[in-house]
């Protein structure tokens, strides 16, 4: 039992954290977050360089093989740095599902792309109706001859606007809520039929709705199993939940230590207000709040590293406290800058609204949190 | 990162298991729950515990410690709650035993460990005052030097079963001049010395815990001083750290959130059993959620202590939540017992009744209202952890 990481992947926390202080400044990240994708692609040149975007994926398909807890590790630093750049759409999303649907030569010609930093990529897996079902899809795929054409909408595409290619859920069998039947197909995104709205979400990230008119994709571009696309769906769904998990932890922490310093250095009444007992105990709270989410985050990570029975379990538990830490942490941190919280140019309510979108993504503190009673009364 | 355990650690596990499962019986669980015969019991149970010499784990060795690694006292105690086996009387065992150990003299080291070891004397402890709670140091009890003995003369509060103690372990004031912390002293004291009185407290939960104890002109010798004169402050701290860890008690909160799955699953509301009621399941996975992270932040806390680093920041917390997460299991067990929560059992049986656990229920809800203000209340303990954590 011991809950330290490795020398290497102190090294690559060390590297992560030092790109943050050292080029990812609050001002340097709003220039970012203004560019045109959403981000600075030479941001992602250099992470490239860095080998950032190969941790994940195997050694079999070019990458560094890294675990759970290596993920963990530079998700983290991310939080803590707001960093805007798509490694979730990218790498956890479109590449996850990559690796996860084989190794055959579509996935390594892909997946090399990404590790070079010359791919970007998308996963649209939400429609107007589905909330947080990840099997409510109506946009179908239908065989015609050779070909399959797909019809329908996709919304909120995290990275959607600035990916080249995108890995579409479509009903290619069964009901509108079936998990069977739902098949996962990758289309350029430039592909005929095929159109782009952009928009922003509050965390600055850009986003994509999707319009599918008779786009036809060959059988090819089919990825993983025919109607069997749901289960890869929750494999990395999962794995990137618990990454984002992470990220929230490390803005947890950021905010907090934030809010800290804030109220050390603030002077109301002749005195720090950090000397007040009613604002040192909601600080507390809130650190109290950050270390249980951490503590969650560290079970979730072992329980899949570990590839155990309560991993699902876990990782609900881990969802809900994100959410409800995240809400605490986010409120408390504004109202006690007070008028400064309420400011833009501070970069609390950035790292408020990240959190924020965090516990939207994959489902909600109480959706979430219906699904972990469900495993009650197993 | 991970959780594994060795083959070893796991043997190690069964071997407790199966100990506690064969020397722990139902009828010595119901004599230790029944109040007339509580003292009898628990000592005989510790007793047995010394014969095993899995009765005080953290001793050193040469006391008749077990050497364990941190992982082996984690798999005990998650063991020792699991199967429902009270944790042993703190006060000797956890508390002035250590005391005794660190800074004891080798007399009161031959004079008192053995005797704590075998359960032969039990402890109390005197710490609270009437004008001394979360302010301990604002202590009071005075102890003049008169030759080879101290005069005490002063009163201590809320002393968990004084009734039955042989010893008590006090803090007084020797030098009334200095201020708050510095000026006290460490003493043990026999409670057969005349002028000691002890005072039942009336207490919500309806069992007899909570004593006052009176010192009129009570004659203690130097030699039951612990260490130096006025510096039992120092030696007193040490124990207010590992209370508030001990106090915690994830690992029966564990076991008693289980038991009231089952009972929920057996309960019958409108035809339906309680834990089909959606605002019954919110209510537990609320209290699991916190559980769940609570064992990996004591699970973090105790590996930080394998690598001989002193406790983290995530230590603090663990009081503070331990006893949230406590509480608001007895709120629910008082919630699934409906009227029967309020029912006075007293001499009839649970049968008579017609009911199991609401008489449990409401005793455990009312004595557990203790456990947010004992060991330091939890917003002392928010003002050590702003203090000491965040640095406010």
């Amino acid at each position: 039992m011991n809950f330290n990481i490795s020398e290497e992947q102190a090294m690559i926390k060390d590297s992560v954290a030092r790109f943050v202080t050292d080029d990812y400044s609050f001002d340097k990240r709003n220039k970012n977050v203004a560019m045109e994708a959403g981000f600075n692609p030479a941001n992602w040149q250099t992470f490239a360089e860095l080998g950032w975007l190969s941790i994940p994926f195997p050694e079999a398909l070019g990458g560094f093989g890294g675990s759970v807890v290596d993920t963990m590790v530079i998700m983290e630093e991310f939080g803590k740095g707001l960093v805007a750049e798509p490694y979730v759409a990218t790498v956890l999303l479109f590449g996850g599902l990559l690796t996860h649907s084989g190794e055959g030569e579509l996935q390594q010609q892909l997946i090399a792309k990404i590790i070079d930093g010359s791919l970007q990529g998308s996963f649209a897996y939400l429609e107007r109706q589905s909330r947080f079902e990840l099997s409510d899809v109506k946009s179908s795929a239908v065989s015609k001859g050779e070909n399959y054409l797909l019809n329908g909408e996709k919304t909120v595409v995290f990275n959607g606007s600035a990916a080249e290619k995108i890995i579409i859920s479509a009903r290619t069998s069964g009901g509108q809520y079936d998990e069977n039947g739902i098949s996962l197909f990758i289309v350029d995104a430039d592909t005929d039929g095929l159109s782009r709205t952009d928009y922003r979400l509050m965390d600055g990230q850009r986003v994509a709705n999707i319009t599918l008119n008779n786009v036809a994709v060959s059988k090819s571009q089919l990825i993983g199993e025919l109607h069997q696309g749901f289960s890869l769906i929750q494999s990395v769904v999962a794995e990137t939940t618990r990454a984002i998990c992470a990220e929230a932890v490390g803005i947890m922490q950021k905010l907090t230590e934030t809010t800290v310093e804030y109220s050390k250095a603030r002077e109301q009444f002749g005195t720090a207000i950090g000397k007040f007992q009613a604002l040192q105990h909601r600080m507390v709270d809130m650190f109290i709040a950050g270390e249980q989410t951490r503590s969650l985050l560290y079970r979730a990570v072992c329980s899949a590293n570990a590839n155990s029975d309560d991993s699902e379990k876990d990782l609900l538990a881990l969802k809900v406290m994100v959410g409800r830490a995240g809400t605490l942490i986010g409120g408390e941190a504004i109202q006690l800058h007070g008028g400064m919280g309420m400011t833009d140019e501070l970069d609390v309510g950035h790292y408020v609204k990240r959190l924020m979108m965090i516990n939207t993504t994959f489902g909600d503190a109480d959706y979430n949190q219906a699904r972990f009673s469900k495993l009650l009364t197993r | 990162m991970d959780t594994n355990f060795s083959p070893e650690d796991l043997a190690f596990r069964d071997q407790v298991r199966t100990f506690f499962q064969d020397e722990f019986t139902a009828e010595l669980a119901a004599r230790i729950g029944t109040p007339t015969s509580h003292r009898v019991a628990i000592v005989e149970w510790q007793k047995n515990l010394a014969k095993k010499g899995w009765i005080a784990p953290n001793w050193p060795v040469e006391h008749g410690g077990t050497g364990w690694s941190i992982t082996q006292d984690y798999l005990f105690e998650r063991e020792r709650a699991a199967a429902g086996v009270p944790d042993v009387v703190p006060f000797g065992l956890k508390m002035v035993g250590q005391v005794i150990i660190a800074f004891g003299s080798d007399t009161q080291k031959q004079q008192f460990l053995p005797r704590i070891y075998n359960s032969d004397d039990w402890w109390c402890q005197g710490y609270s005052e009437p004008g001394a709670g979360s302010d301990l140091a604002a202590l009071k009890t005075r102890a003049e030097r008169h030759g080879d003995d101290y005069i005490v003369n002063g009163a201590k509060i809320w002393t968990t079963y004084a009734q039955y103690a042989d010893w008590i372990f006090c803090l007084v004031r020797t030098d009334p001049t200095s201020k708050k912390q510095s000026g006290i002293s460490f003493l043990l004291i026999d409670m057969k010395t005349p002028g000691i009185t002890v005072n039942k407290i009336d207490s919500i939960d309806e069992n007899h815990t909570l004593n006052e104890v009176v010192f009129d002109n009570v004659r203690v010798p130097v030699a039951n001083r612990i260490g130096e004169e006025n510096k039992g402050w120092t030696y007193a701290k040490v124990l207010l750290a590992h209370e508030r860890t001990a106090i915690a008690e994830i690992a029966k909160s564990g076991h008693y959130l289980a038991d009231l799955k089952a009972i929920a699953k057996e309960e019958i509301s409108g035809g339906k059993a309680l834990i089909e009621d959606t605002l019954i399941q919110q209510r537990f996975a609320n209290i699991e959620i916190e559980l769940m992270a609570l064992e990996f932040t004591e699970l973090r806390v105790l590996s930080s202590f394998a690598e001989g680093k002193g406790p983290g920041p995530e230590s603090s917390l663990l009081k503070i939540k331990g006893t949230e997460v406590q509480q608001a299991i007895q709120q629910l067990r008082m919630d699934l017992a409906g009227y029967y929560s309020g029912v006075v059992t007293g001499e009839l049986s649970n049968e008579q009744i017609g009911h199991a656990f609401g008489d449990r229920a409401r005793r455990e809800f009312m004595y557990g209202r203790a456990a947010t203000i004992y060991g330091g209340s939890n917003e002392v303990q928010k003002n050590i952890t702003a203090k000491a954590v965040l640095g406010l």
